[in-house]
């Protein structure tokens, strides 16, 4: 398998007042297609700043990104929204819906800066809601739908464009157990449909659906073992 | 980008739609200040046609000449208050300038007119049958008299609708009757057509015309014989007005033998001076018009601005979501900019309606005519849309300048 993600010796710094503080320190990591990988990490471990960069959200201040084979540490703002749009799916801990906008329109949002024909963005948006078991929920505001619903939106969001990557930041952090555990096995189930997962957690039972957990610290990778051999069918 | 654009106004619709009271306190300042313009402008315009079409009824390329306006150590007399021009004047201004279409001659006099059992105090005018021409009198009936009753001083006389209205019954037939004036018995052989009032506020009907010879011989009882309360000429071209003006003053001023540092002993106007003063006044009214509409145009459009940095603020987060979905700067700047300018445009609309409906009561209520033309509503239409532009700019700019990362976290 070929690597969809190379990070080679990437630093971040922040400029904190007058101190310098380095969340990321010359981390190297790479991730082959298809992988579902769990990013594990006390808080100030790095793994926010790490998914930012991932997410083409950020920049490192030093080294080097490639993402599915090119350098996107290196591009300017309106080039990292596209490979945003076209290459990376996100879903937020507190789903991050837009507000009083009904699901559908929350879903096609990626199609609409692509400047697609309207009636193709409202059919890709339906297939998708429909994907996350939301048919006939298409014009419900996110105030109108339960946690585990709206996080089901914010996953037909990301995947409505075809991702190679879906980073997951706490996707579950504000969910109960019950919507935790569908929410788990709906992006355990687009893993197995080809799409690289990325889940930043610190509940060890989430990162259990993966099969690779990356624990930071420091900004440094402390450890990265596969805890499954393969892509496969798991039983929680 | 068209559905691009088509999406983002109906998201601009229903962020409006949501937040009305805001929304309509925004546009407030932009639609008072729109409907004033439009009402305004719709005002001035009327009055100014009205003022133009009396300008019209002097006549065409006219140009009138008043004896005196002498000044004596500074101290001007009235118009008309000296007898400096004559028949003669007139006759060899005609001849000396070939730019002058037709030069003609007047001399009025306030008396007594009767007919039958009624009677009229009105003026009367000794005129040249080219006055006639020169002024743009047409008939209602009947028909102008001729160079021969001018020579014979003929007793007939030419009346305006004011006179027909206060001599005559209704239904009694002018033309050929005979009125006394001054108990001399006149024949009357035309009526004019009216021509209402005149841009000073005069009323043009109220005359009578009788050929000049007959008013110096038979009526006035004139001291100086030939001389002429003013005399009036045209050119066949507008553009030909000023130089005729230095023609006929050069030529007077060699008739009167007056010295170089000596002032004219008349006054020459032509109808586009007339005009001239009433432009003066609709100027200023335009000028006026333009500081109000820039001042509220101003006011609305900080409100928008105003109101614009608070949705940003308040939109963060989302701002956030749209950037980490795809929206290049270039879009949020984008979507800022369209919800100000679907804001400054509805409160132009509305404005414009206002405008028009203050205008039409304005003609209802006051009787003043009012003329909205599409111009104005193209113009303040453009106008609410560059304010929106101009002020959306800093926050949409603001918007799009976000760190998406920054954004997302915002609470």
């Amino acid at each position: 398998m070929s690597g969809l993600i190379q990070c080679d010796r990437i630093w971040k710094r922040y400029r904190v007042g007058d101190v310098d503080v380095n969340a990321l320190r010359g981390l190297s990591l790479t991730i082959d297609k298809g992988e579902f990988v769990a990013v594990m990490g006390a808080s100030g471990s790095g793994k926010s700043t790490l998914l930012n960069i991932l997410g083409c959200l950020d920049y490192p201040t030093e080294g080097g990104y490639r993402l599915d084979g090119v350098d996107v540490s290196k591009l300017r703002f309106d080039q990292l929204a596209e490979v945003r749009n076209r290459q990376i799916g996100f879903v937020f801990q507190n789903f991050n819906l837009i507000p009083r906008t009904d699901a559908l329109e929350n879903a096609q949002l990626p199609l609409f800066y692509r400047g697609m024909p309207l009636g193709e963005q409202r059919a890709k948006a339906l297939a998708a809601l429909k994907r996350v078991g939301l048919g006939g929920r298409e014009h419900h505001f996110p105030t109108q739908l339960s946690g585990g619903q709206q996080q089901r939106v914010a996953i037909a969001r990301a995947l409505i464009t075809s991702p190679s990557l879906l980073l997951a930041d706490e996707p579950t952090g504000n969910l109960d157990t019950e919507s935790s555990r569908e929410i788990m096995s709906m992006l355990e189930g687009l893993n197995r449909d080809g799409i690289t997962v990325i889940l930043v957690t610190h509940e060890a039972d989430i990162a259990a659906y993966a099969h690779r957990e990356i624990l930071l610290k420091d900004g440094q990778v402390l450890s990265d073992r596969t805890t499954r051999p393969a892509p496969g069918t798991v039983e929680v | 980008m068209p559905a691009f654009v088509w999406m983002t106004v109906l998201t601009a619709l229903r962020i409006l739609s949501r937040n009305r009271l805001r929304a309509g306190l925004t546009m407030l300042g932009i639609v008072i200040g729109v409907g004033a313009v439009i009402a305004m402008v719709g005002i001035g315009e009327g009055a100014k046609r009205a003022v133009q079409a009396q300008i019209a009824t002097i006549g065409t390329n006219v140009i009138i000449i008043w004896p005196g306006a002498t000044t004596v150590s500074g101290v001007r007399g009235s118009q008309g208050g000296a007898v400096t021009l004559t028949v003669a004047d007139a006759l060899d201004l005609k001849k000396k300038i070939p730019l002058l279409a037709e030069t003609g001659w007047a001399k009025r006099d306030v008396m007594q007119i009767v007919n039958g059992n009624r009677n009229w105090n009105g003026p009367i005018s000794g005129i040249s049958p080219s006055y006639l021409t020169i002024r743009d009198w047409s008939f209602s009936s009947g028909g102008p008299f001729t160079q021969a009753d001018l020579d014979s001083a003929a007793r007939v006389a030419l009346i305006g609708q004011t006179i027909v209205d206060n001599l005559f019954d209704d239904g009694e037939e002018p033309v050929d009757a005979v009125i006394r004036i001054k108990n001399v018995p006149f024949r009357v052989v035309g009526v004019l057509a009216p021509k209402g009032q005149s841009a000073q506020g005069s009323d043009q009907d109220d005359v009578i015309f009788i050929p000049f010879s007959t008013a110096e011989r038979k009526v006035f009882g004139t001291a100086f014989l030939g001389s002429v309360g003013a005399m009036f000429a045209s050119t066949d071209r507008a553009e030909d007005l000023p130089e005729a003006v230095e023609h006929i003053r050069e030529v007077l001023r060699a008739r009167h033998r007056l010295q170089n540092e000596q002032n004219d002993d008349f006054t020459v106007k032509t109808q586009v001076d007339i005009g001239k003063v009433q432009e003066g006044t609709s100027q200023t009214l335009t000028m006026m018009l333009f500081s109000i509409a820039s001042v509220s145009l101003l006011v609305g459009g900080i409100g928008i601005m105003n109101i614009l940095l608070v949705s940003v603020t308040e939109r963060t987060r989302e701002i956030g979501v749209r950037m980490a979905v795809g929206a290049k700067r270039g879009h949020v700047l984008m979507q800022f900019l369209i919800e100000a300018m679907t804001l400054s445009l509805l409160g132009g609309l509305l404005g414009i309606v206002l405008g028009v409906i203050g205008a039409k009561l304005t003609t209802v209520i006051a009787g003043w005519p009012t003329v909205i033309s599409p111009e104005v509503i193209l113009v303040a239409f453009v106008f609410s849309l560059a304010v929106g532009l101009f002020f959306g700019l800093y926050p949409a700019n603001k918007a799009s300048r976000l760190n998406p990362i920054e954004a997302l976290r915002y609470e």
